[in-house]
């Protein structure tokens, strides 16, 4: 069922979800949460479609929040849809004029009682989500750097410094079956770890906080390299009775060695966007892995910033590949971290290496708030 | 061979909740490979499970059966299994990591060839695919086959741990018929297998909904204070099947109702639903207080007044002619197996005394459904009218456990209008609409239990043993009474059940 109003207010909103509601014969819906997403034009089809998705294990009320130019006379146009795949109720809310500015003044009303609130930015995110506006009325930020379309490195490293509890970043939840993996080779083979290596595409949000994380965790210096792609290719930690290597050449069978015992082919796709969004609404609470992930992050820029190309990208090369990455990132967006490289990039930049290492003394505080 | 452990992983903190539990190297043997359990719940389990990202690389998966197959025909039948009943996608790269690990060994349970055969395929499993000397034996066969079966793996050196691996063996119900012999079948089963090495697969206990019992009562505070005898009035356990007993005619005659499914999944049903909070969810707290609850039952004086049991006539059922019991292929003319079964039981303690448990389930009734149904007192006093209140019923809260997962609490609301009028209305809570589909299955669950040895899910001997003793006199008073009621197929069972409550003053619920 969908209804559609024009030149509204919130009031009427509501009144027509319950309408909505009760025409459909008052299903029990169970509703858990209110899940807004802010997105655009161009993107609000795939973006809603995969929220509905999700609200199939966490059934939710979603609003979509569009805001358009804030010329002209202010205005409200908001779109109902109960039933339709989903496990909820979906409004999505056109906003111009003035009001464009002033979202918040419309979703807060229809936040569902006493439930939690999650945001989630499919592309552009606000350099500080906490302090948003809208970002403030959600316990659950979730932002996607991989979907920004020029410098993400940048802009991980931007959201990394303004982390905030609740914070998080879907670039970040693409790790985990790789951290699972590694998780589960340092089970089977429990050996000291004296470096290792994080080979991903040049500009990938993802393969920095792995080699962060990897750091942070093992407290040994973790090198990360470019490689073609796609994602990351390649983890290795160095031990003393050899290597432990995870490589994923095609983005989607790993080769699972650990010394001492036969090489083993692993399953490691790349996730839907719907499934990255699950496991994020699966825990609401702050990710204390992730704080700890983003300040090694910090430290790791803070210390050599000009020599980390993987942190810091802003050549000419790189705005023209972004223009093409941006509309991979569109057409598919459920692996925003294109899987073209630019050609151009691959013969004169791969190969170059950063050192993620562990002295946090000499690292100039960035990340102070 | 491994240098210096620095203990613990690294990796590893109990704050990164992301991560999921890998199971280590490990495989597994399925005997009864051929069967219709291994086909479409464990094969699609393990492919489940490799999808999710559980399985250890390099996990293998030998069958062992009386066919001619070779290891390429057994990975076909899997992946035939696979595509046809898997929960989650097929993916080829997924297929991939499994399928290099498939063996097949053909042969008997008494043929020393064979087990000698199996016991090189899995030693060869080590050397190629990692494995580390961790095996699961999975007899998804009839209890007479567990003598054969465990001597067999005994005499071959199969159920040895060497140091730093394991080996465990799991068994599906039936365990026994009767007392005597899950006693029996305990007995053979731990001269080879110490108990911790031992899964019991009730599959019951992988539902999420039968784990959310224990969430819904110990994690409230709505709830606890009113479970006991001052507002509980009596609970309704209710498990009912639309069909009949279809091909297991072989297996069913002699079993019935309340040996198939009462003793195992009603009884733990009920043991989760009375038990006292447990100090800790470890395995062995957990137990206990089941077991304390399972010790404190006891039986009605007069099994005849209080236990039903029926059988299911010809009929029409959800609009389909059906046949009745009798005449089903394979079961004969004078049958006194039970296709319905009801009881009554009490537990002695402070908590329930006076509250009666009544566990029914049947073949052929209304509808499919499974719930627990906590009945309360009516309010001490009503401050209302004789009319007002006149449809106004007990209070009652409902964990329904399948299909139609979730809870639902029942209670009166006033009628709008202008006279004061009260009636029974619902509040739902449903696990989302299509959550089922996300949700694992119960065998995904168990079987990654039984890799990682992680008990808590599996009942030991001794709730084994103590069911059988609430149910042995009801079944020894059975055999000597006579034949069932017989009930029309499509109904909620015999006439006999309806009795049984009105006795006591009480109806059953319409699940």
């Amino acid at each position: 069922m969908a209804i559609e109003l024009s030149g509204t207010n919130a009031g009427k909103v509501a009144s027509a979800l319950l309408l909505a509601r009760r025409k459909a014969g008052s299903p029990t819906m169970g509703m858990v949460m209110t899940f807004v997403v802010v997105t655009d034009e161009g993107d609000h089809y795939d973006a809603l479609r995969s929220a509905r998705a999700v609200s199939r294990e966490h059934p939710s009320r979603i609003i979509g929040v569009i805001r358009r130019s804030a010329r002209g006379a202010a205005n409200l146009d908001a779109e109902i849809k109960i039933g339709d795949g989903g496990a909820g109720e979906q409004v999505l809310l056109r906003m111009s004029g003035e009001l464009a500015k002033h979202p918040e003044s419309v979703v807060l009303p229809l936040l569902l009682a006493d439930s939690p609130v999650v945001i989630w930015w499919p592309g552009k995110a606000p350099d500080d989500p906490a302090e948003d506006p809208l970002g403030s009325l959600a316990q659950r930020r979730i932002t996607d750097m991989a979907a920004v379309s020029r410098g993400r490195a940048a802009a991980m490293l931007q959201q990394a410094q303004n982390y905030q509890p609740g914070n998080t970043d879907l670039s970040w939840t693409r790790i985990t079956p790789w951290r699972a993996l590694l998780a589960a080779a340092l089970d089977q083979y429990p050996a000291k770890v004296t470096g290792g290596e994080v080979a991903a595409e040049r500009s990938n949000p993802s393969a920095d906080l792995l080699t962060a994380w990897l750091s942070d965790r093992l407290g040994v210096t973790i090198d990360r390299t470019v490689s073609k792609g796609p994602g990351i290719t390649r983890v290795c930690l160095c031990t003393g009775g050899g290597d432990i290597e995870i490589s994923r050449p095609d983005g989607v069978l790993a080769d699972f060695s650990i010394p001492n015992a036969p090489n083993r082919p692993v399953a490691l796709k790349r996730r839907e966007t719907a499934e990255l969004l699950a496991e994020e609404l699966r825990r609401l609470d702050p990710d204390d892995i992730y704080d700890d992930t983003v300040k090694r992050l910090c430290k790791i820029a803070g210390r050599k910033p000009s020599a980390t190309p993987s942190l810091s990208v802003k050549s000419t090369q790189e705005s023209e590949a972004s223009s093409d990455e941006t509309s991979a990132a569109k057409r598919t967006p459920s692996a925003p971290t294109a899987k073209k490289a630019s050609p151009r990039r691959r013969t004169t930049k791969s190969g170059r290496t950063t050192k993620a290492g562990k002295s946090p003394t000499k690292a100039t505080k960035k990340s102070s708030r | 061979m491994i240098p210096d452990p620095p203990d613990p992983n690294p990796l590893r903190d109990a704050q990164d909740r992301r991560l999921p539990q890998i199971a280590g190297p490990c495989g597994m043997v399925i005997f009864g490979v051929t069967g219709d359990l291994s086909r479409k719940k464990l094969m699609p389990a393990i492919y489940d499970l490799a999808n999710r990202g559980l399985l250890p690389p390099g996990f293998s998966l030998v069958g062992f059966a009386r066919r001619d197959w070779a290891h390429q025909d057994f990975a076909q039948i899997v992946h035939d299994a696979v595509k046809e009943y898997a929960r989650t996608d097929y993916r080829e790269e997924v297929w991939r990591q499994l399928a290099k690990g498939f063996r097949f060994v053909p042969g008997d349970f008494s043929d020393d060839v064979a087990f000698a055969q199996l016991r090189d395929t899995i030693e060869e499993l080590d050397r190629e695919r990692g494995t580390a000397g961790n095996h699961a034996f999975y007899l998804s066969i009839p209890p007479r086959f567990f003598p054969d079966v465990v001597g067999q793996l005994k005499e071959h050196g199969l159920a040895e741990e060497r140091s730093g691996s394991w080996r465990r063996v799991v068994v599906e119900k039936p365990f026994g018929h009767d007392l005597k012999s899950a006693q029996e079948l305990n007995a053979i089963v731990s001269e080879v297998f110490p108990p911790e090495a031992v899964f019991r697969i009730d599959h019951y206990l992988g539902k999420e909904t039968v784990q959310n019992i224990l969430a819904l009562r110990f994690a409230n505070q709505l709830f606890e204070p009113i479970w006991n005898s001052n507002y509980v009035d009596h609970v309704q356990i209710t498990m009912a099947e639309d069909i009949g007993i279809g091909g297991r005619a072989g297996y069913y005659d002699g079993i019935g109702a309340a040996r198939d499914v009462i003793q195992n999944h009603l009884v733990q049903l009920m043991a989760l639903t009375a038990m006292e909070e447990p100090t800790s969810f470890d395995a062995h707290s957990l137990r206990t207080e089941k077991q304390k609850v399972l010790r404190s039952v006891q039986l009605p004086d007069d099994l005849d007044l209080h236990t039903a049991r029926g059988q299911y006539a010809a009929g029409w059922a959800g609009g389909e002619k059906v046949k009745g019991f009798l005449d089903e292929e394979d079961i004969p003319r004078s049958s006194t197996t039970e296709t319905f079964a009801a009881i009554k039981l009490a537990i002695d303690t402070r908590r329930w005394a006076g509250v009666p448990f009544y566990l029914r389930h049947g073949k052929r009734l209304g509808r499919r459904v499974t719930e627990v149904a906590v009945v309360f007192k009516r309010a001490p006093h009503l401050p209302f009218t004789q009319t007002a209140t006149e449809e106004l019923g007990h209070n009652a809260l409902v964990i329904r456990v399948q299909p139609d997962e979730g809870v639902t609490v029942r209670f009166g609301s006033k009628v709008p209008g202008g006279a004061m009028e009260i009636r029974d209305v619902n509040m739902d809570f449903a696990y989302g609409g299509a959550f089922v589909e996300s949700s694992p299955e119960a065998y995904e669950r168990l079987i990654l239990d039984v890799l990682l040895g992680e008990p808590p899910l599996f009942p030991q001997h001794e709730e084994v043993e103590l069911s059988w003793r609430i149910l042995d006199p009801i079944l020894e008073h059975w055999a000597t009474s006579g034949k069932p009621q017989a009930y029309p197929s499509g109904t909620w069972g015999p006439s006999s059940a309806e009795e049984m409550l009105a006795r006591d003053g009480r109806v059953w619920r319409r699940p």
